[in-house]
């Protein structure tokens, strides 16, 4: 059995596209092309050198010297935070527009939730001259003012999304209609592992480089290609499908998927998906989601935009159901502690989303010779001011 | 043979028109589709409200949002139509997201359709390839039509197979959009009209987006079997309410002015 996506579109009995037929020609164009583009050797010498020049890939994995010793364990950090731009997402963003480039699209669309991979595509926009717009929701707008700032700097138009929650999930549907509007000439630069097939694999495997680094990475330090564990924070789930990528099916390596629990798993106001969501369809794909009784996709709460959605992206939800990963809610309040931990026993201000990931380092205890890796996934600099409020610095 | 295939074969152009059940109040649906058939309309549509309709624009999003604030449920719709029957003769067809309906259980919403008198079902984010392979027979086997979407993005190839899936009429989305986002036509709609009818399908052909008033009906009738109306009849409900559904049915098939 492979927890790797199957030739349907499926993980398990996740993902597929439900897609209105208004979609189809869009979906069933990338479906056919994006592997044959994607794996011809010329895309990937040019992937491959903006991911190096551009990026600054490899990105180090950095032994955490004090906050292992802090807690008695040997963790290492893959520091995407040090990408250019500063988050994972600009590995996807950059596969996605050099495909947009073969398939002969002159327009970008992206939805955004912290704003991360808005930045990372009007970034990847500026570099090749296409245009792009940015649906973000209004909530988010407000909440993640730099990351808008820059998203305009960099020639973005930013397109506040007015309906539902206005957060993720409600951009991710303009920027949906937007693609129905406009189906010849634009790419929709999706920004994690959502949405209908696909999508979800084609992210999956521009993220994938982060595992990738990590298998040679590890091995000249410790000998080994293989942690024992891998953590990851989980909004829809990218930089966890990238970190767990090739290590799937390797069964000696344990996964740990991080979710926001926002206030409190009981509390109503929370975006832990795995615990509260039910199976269903969310943005094209059959996964598990947040919603009633009745089917009504519910509004999810974190503090941390980038993981403030009610579903999670096909393999998650699979790894999820299979025991295959452990699946840990992080609350609010344990996520900002943690954040500040890492930045005064580290030196690293991590984005909030990827503050999650590290208090499990509180929740669960770890073997001292246990090997374990983190994906840093961002830096806070968007968050400075979210942090300065809640810890009145 | 099932109302839609019978109301089908009647040697006139159908007018359709789509509402949404618990919009503008809650308990308007059943007033709304006897007031709709009193008014002369061929068939319904009846829009089970989603919290995240894909495919729609502001108008239907917005009627949406509020009959889902009103208490909407599809088990409160199935019990508001408990007895449409009794009163309602032209086909009505249900039209929602595949989400609920798959809360609901595929098999359990199909039979409560049938049991009701429903004759059709519409779900625009249930790919007809899913359809086909896991639940037609079910469809079926409860005597419900699926209807299908096309647009003018779609190959011949896929309008053949959707036309060889379909035992009702092909719902002909007229331009690449979401609904109410654009009114009227231009020659690329003719051009596709026109294309769809050489085409001679085994399906006729229902035209639904952009269509607002009796010069556009018209128009889209000109090839097609008939044509469905969605935001145009929101907005008038939103500001005229559901006494005067009559007005507006009138204001499509006659010529005013
Ligand atoms: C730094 C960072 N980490 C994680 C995420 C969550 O996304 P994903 O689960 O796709 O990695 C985001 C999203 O905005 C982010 O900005």
């Amino acid at each position: 059995m492979s927890y790797n996506i199957d030739e349907k579109g499926y993980y398990g009995e996740f993902g597929g596209a439900y897609i209105p037929e208004m979609l189809y020609p869009n979906i069933e164009e990338l479906r056919q092309n994006y592997m044959k583009i994607s794996e011809d050797p010329s895309f990937k010498k040019e992937f491959n050198q903006l991911l190096k020049d551009y990026v600054g890939r490899p990105s180090p994995l950095y032994f955490a010297k004090r906050l292992s010793e802090k807690y008695n364990t040997k963790i290492y950090l893959k520091r995407e935070d040090l990408n250019h731009t500063g988050a994972h997402k600009v590995n996807n963003t950059i596969g996605q527009i050099l495909l947009a480039k073969k398939l002969g699209k002159s327009r970008i669309i992206a939805e955004t939730g912290a704003g991360q991979h808005g930045v990372a595509t009007a970034t990847v926009c500026a570099l090749m001259g296409i245009e792009c717009v940015v649906y973000m929701g209004e909530v988010d707008i407000a909440r993640q003012a730099p990351n808008v700032a820059r998203m305009k700097m960099l020639g973005a138009k930013v397109v506040p999304a007015l309906s539902g929650s206005r957060t993720l999930k409600d951009a991710t549907n303009e920027a949906m209609r937007d693609w129905i509007n406009n189906p010849v000439d634009t790419h929709y630069i999706v920004g994690s592992v959502v949405g209908p097939h696909p999508y979800p694999d084609m992210v999956a495997r521009f993220q994938a480089v982060v595992s990738e680094e990590i298998k040679w990475q590890l091995k000249e330090k410790e000998g080994t290609e293989n942690p024992d564990y891998l953590i990851a924070c989980v909004g829809g789930g990218s930089n966890a499908a990238g970190t767990y990528y090739h290590y799937l099916d390797n069964m000696d390596v344990k996964i740990i998927a991080v979710e926001a629990a926002g206030k409190g798993i009981d509390t109503g106001e929370s975006a832990a998906t795995s615990v509260l969501g039910k199976e269903g369809i969310i943005h094209g794909s059959k996964t598990l989601l947040m919603q009633t009784k009745d089917g009504q996709i519910t509004e999810p709460y974190s503090i941390s935009a980038g993981l403030d959605y009610p579903g999670v992206g096909p393999m998650h939800a699979n790894l999820y159901k299979t025991g295959r990963a452990e699946f840990i809610a992080i609350t609010d309040d344990e996520a900002m502690t943690a954040g500040l931990e890492l930045s005064q026993l580290e030196g690293i201000i991590p984005a909030i989303e990827t503050s999650h990931a590290f208090a499990v380092f509180e929740y669960k205890t770890f073997n001292p010779e246990d090997i374990i890796v983190v994906n840093l996934s961002g830096r806070g600099d968007k968050d400075l001011q979210n942090y300065i409020d809640y810890f009145k610095l | 043979m099932n109302r839609i295939q019978k109301k089908l074969q009647e040697n006139k152009k159908l007018l359709s028109i789509y509402f949404t059940a618990g919009y503008p109040n809650i308990d308007d649906t059943v007033t709304t589709i006897q007031n709709l058939e009193n008014s002369g309309v061929d068939m319904i549509e009846i829009g089970l409200p989603f919290s995240d309709p894909l495919a729609d624009g502001p108008t239907i999003q917005a009627s949406s949002t509020q009959a889902l604030k009103n208490g909407m449920t599809s088990e409160l719709l199935f019990k508001q139509l408990k007895d449409i029957r009794d009163t309602v003769k032209i086909p009505l067809i249900i039209m929602g997201y595949f989400n609920p309906i798959l809360q609901f259980g595929v098999e359990a919403f199909c039979k409560t359709c049938q049991d009701i008198g429903i004759d059709g079902l519409i779900i625009p984010d249930l790919p007809v390839d899913v359809y086909h392979s896991e639940y037609k027979s079910i469809f079926e086997s409860y005597g419900l039509i699926n209807i299908f979407l096309i647009t003018p993005q779609t190959s011949d190839d896929r309008i053949r197979y959707i036309d060889s899936v379909s035992n009702g009429f092909i719902y002909m989305v007229s331009s690449a959009s979401t609904t109410g986002a654009k009114s009227g036509f231009g020659p690329e709609q003719d051009a596709y009209f026109k294309r769809i009818a050489k085409m001679d399908l085994k399906n006729p052909q229902i035209v639904g987006f952009g269509i607002s008033n009796f010069k556009t009906f018209k128009h889209a009738t000109t090839h097609a079997k008939g044509a469905i109306i969605g935001s145009a009849f929101i907005k008038h409900v939103t500001h005229n309410g559901i006494n005067t559904i009559d007005q507006f049915t009138n204001s499509i098939i006659h010529e005013t002015i």
